[in-house]
């Protein structure tokens, strides 16, 4: 269920923040997580403490499938941190909102793959010091 | 007039040195800049009444990407003014130009100095790179995933335009082959060694498919101009850069991956903003100098300011003869950020103000009289349509 290898030799921490700790905490348990206004079902990402279609204030982080589609990607080749190996960064879009989307890393892809926009993913959890980061790897890769 | 922007004119326009780690202080190149944009304008500091920079703070504090702040650099000229105003936020870099045209429409002042200064250069030769510059604050759900660089960003936007629409990255070389061939006539540009097709297709890497060539290069450096009202006009040294349109409006998320539209940026609304405060049509730019931090960027600016349709920007600069100084639509006459050094979007305009003089030398574009600038990528954006002489 969870990656145990960070492809990335530093990873950057979230800062503290009230509005966006449930996010990077979310994962403890498999599960990702994003406000949603339980008025009218919008889910906000990033959170915000309104909903930003018809502000209520009811914001709920609520369970998704985690399930998503790559909308974009692109390949890390710079070591921007030395000795750094090419990662993959993509932007996804979950399959509960047309426009709820993660900037997040596709593990598990080949580096070269020439049908990685509109592939098919799923979230695994990385876990490091008390964050979980969500991660994306091919829908249907062995647990 | 018909538009509050056209009751201004850039006057003056002034450079410092500029380079790859000239070792000198912001403040030392902003004076150079600031004094010679004064003096062209045809003023003395006594006429400064007001002063705007973009993004304001402290050069130290942000590696170079800031320069001096506005009341610094009043405190430094010991100017009394009416107007100041600082701020990394509003139209790009542009906004600060913007800014002191909608000053002087509100009768706050009649000249005002403005200024972009970067010392990126040197800051990174004494610290190190650093990844996303002053961008940092915008990277809150981007660097956690090692998207660190502002390359990584348009990348995605980049690679999604190849996706969608079939864009290469032979068409996509064109931005920077252009802008090389035009820094080879540009004595201040940085990287003037003529590039080839295969020099870029074999170039590195950086995030694909973005190489090495894609990407602008920092420098250290200032550029000021002087922007007055058109009462002045008359009495200026040089012909003006009448300002006749300006587009500042935020269409859309402004967010590096929560824009709608991720094969564009929020150029787009910018653009429909400029076009509906003028008669001009797209047709009538006879130049465009337009951002190219990454060229990517210089491709959406095409598309969203009406070039060409969305989507057909590869086609468009296919084989660059288009986009060439003899073409139809010359870009970046001055080389662009990409091969004169990132003085961040001030470049462009500084290059526009001097083709629209007919200052421009070896690199001049015959009968230019009609301008478009453009400013920033991204969630960032600004663009100011600038013609030769007073136009009502
Ligand atoms: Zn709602």
């Amino acid at each position: 269920m969870a990656i145990d290898h960070d492809i990335l030799a530093v990873r950057i921490a979230p800062q503290d923040d009230p509005e966006t700790d449930f996010f990077w905490a979310s994962g403890e348990d498999g599960k990702l997580r994003f406000k949603r206004c339980q008025s009218c079902g919008y889910y906000s990402h990033p959170p915000t403490p309104r909903c930003p279609k018809c502000l209520s204030g009811e914001m709920v982080p609520e369970v998704v499938s985690g399930k998503a589609t790559v909308l974009t990607y692109t390949v890390n080749v710079q070591q921007w941190v030395p000795g750094q190996e090419p990662y993959i960064i993509g932007l996804v879009t979950m399959d509960e909102q047309d426009d709820l989307r993660l900037t997040t890393n596709l593990v598990g892809v080949p580096l070269d793959a020439d049908n990685i926009i509109g592939m098919r993913v799923e979230v695994r959890f990385l876990a490091r010091d008390d964050v979980w980061y969500p991660l994306f790897v091919p829908e249907g890769t062995p647990e | 007039m018909s538009n509050p922007e056209r009751l201004s004119f850039i006057s003056g326009v002034g450079r410092s040195a500029s380079g790859r780690r000239l070792g000198r202080t912001a403040m030392d190149l902003t004076l150079d800049a600031a004094l010679e944009a004064i003096a062209d304008a045809g003023l003395t500091r006594d006429d400064i009444d007001g002063i705007a920079t973009y993004p304001g703070g402290d050069a130290i504090m942000s590696r170079g990407f800031g320069g001096p702040s506005a009341s610094a650099v009043q405190d430094a000229l010991r100017l009394d003014i009416n107007y100041l105003y600082g701020s990394g936020e509003g139209s790009a870099q542009l906004g600060s130009i913007i800014e002191a045209s909608s000053a002087i429409a509100a009768g706050l002042a009649k000249h005002v100095l403005v200024f972009r200064t970067v010392t990126e250069s040197t800051m990174q030769g004494m610290a190190g790179r650093n990844p996303g510059g002053g961008m940092q604050r915008m990277g809150g759900f981007l660097m956690q995933f090692g998207a660190v660089s502002a390359t990584n960003w348009f990348a995605q936007v980049a690679q999604l335009h190849m996706h969608k629409y079939g864009t290469t990255r032979e068409q996509l070389a064109q931005i920077a082959l252009t802008c090389r061939t035009n820094a080879g006539v540009n004595p201040r540009a940085v990287y003037r060694d003529p590039l080839t097709m295969d020099d870029y297709l074999n170039a590195r890497m950086i995030s694909t498919p973005l190489c090495l060539l894609d990407c602008d290069v920092p420098v250290d450096g200032s550029t000021a101009m002087v922007v007055s009202h058109v009462d002045y006009a008359k009495d200026a040294p040089h012909i003006a850069a009448h300002i006749n349109a300006v587009g500042t409006a935020q269409i859309g998320r402004p967010s590096w991956d929560q824009y709608e539209d991720m094969t564009s940026m929020l150029a787009q609304g910018v653009s429909k903003h400029l076009w509906s405060r003028t008669d001009l049509k797209p047709a009538d730019v006879d130049v465009a100098e337009l951002y190219d931090g990454f060229s990517i960027i210089t491709l959406a600016w095409l598309e969203a300011l009406g070039f060409c349709e969305q989507g057909e920007g590869g086609a468009f600069i296919e084989g660059g003869q288009r986009i060439a100084r003899t073409g139809e639509l010359p870009i970046n006459t001055h080389g662009g950020q990409l091969s004169e050094g990132r003085l961040h979007g001030y470049g462009h305009v500084y290059e526009a103000v001097v083709q629209l003089r007919g200052d421009a030398g070896e690199r001049q574009i015959p009968g230019a009289e009609v301008i478009v600038a453009a400013n920033g990528g991204g969630p960032i954006a600004g663009a100011m349509l600038l013609t030769k002489g007073i136009r009502d």
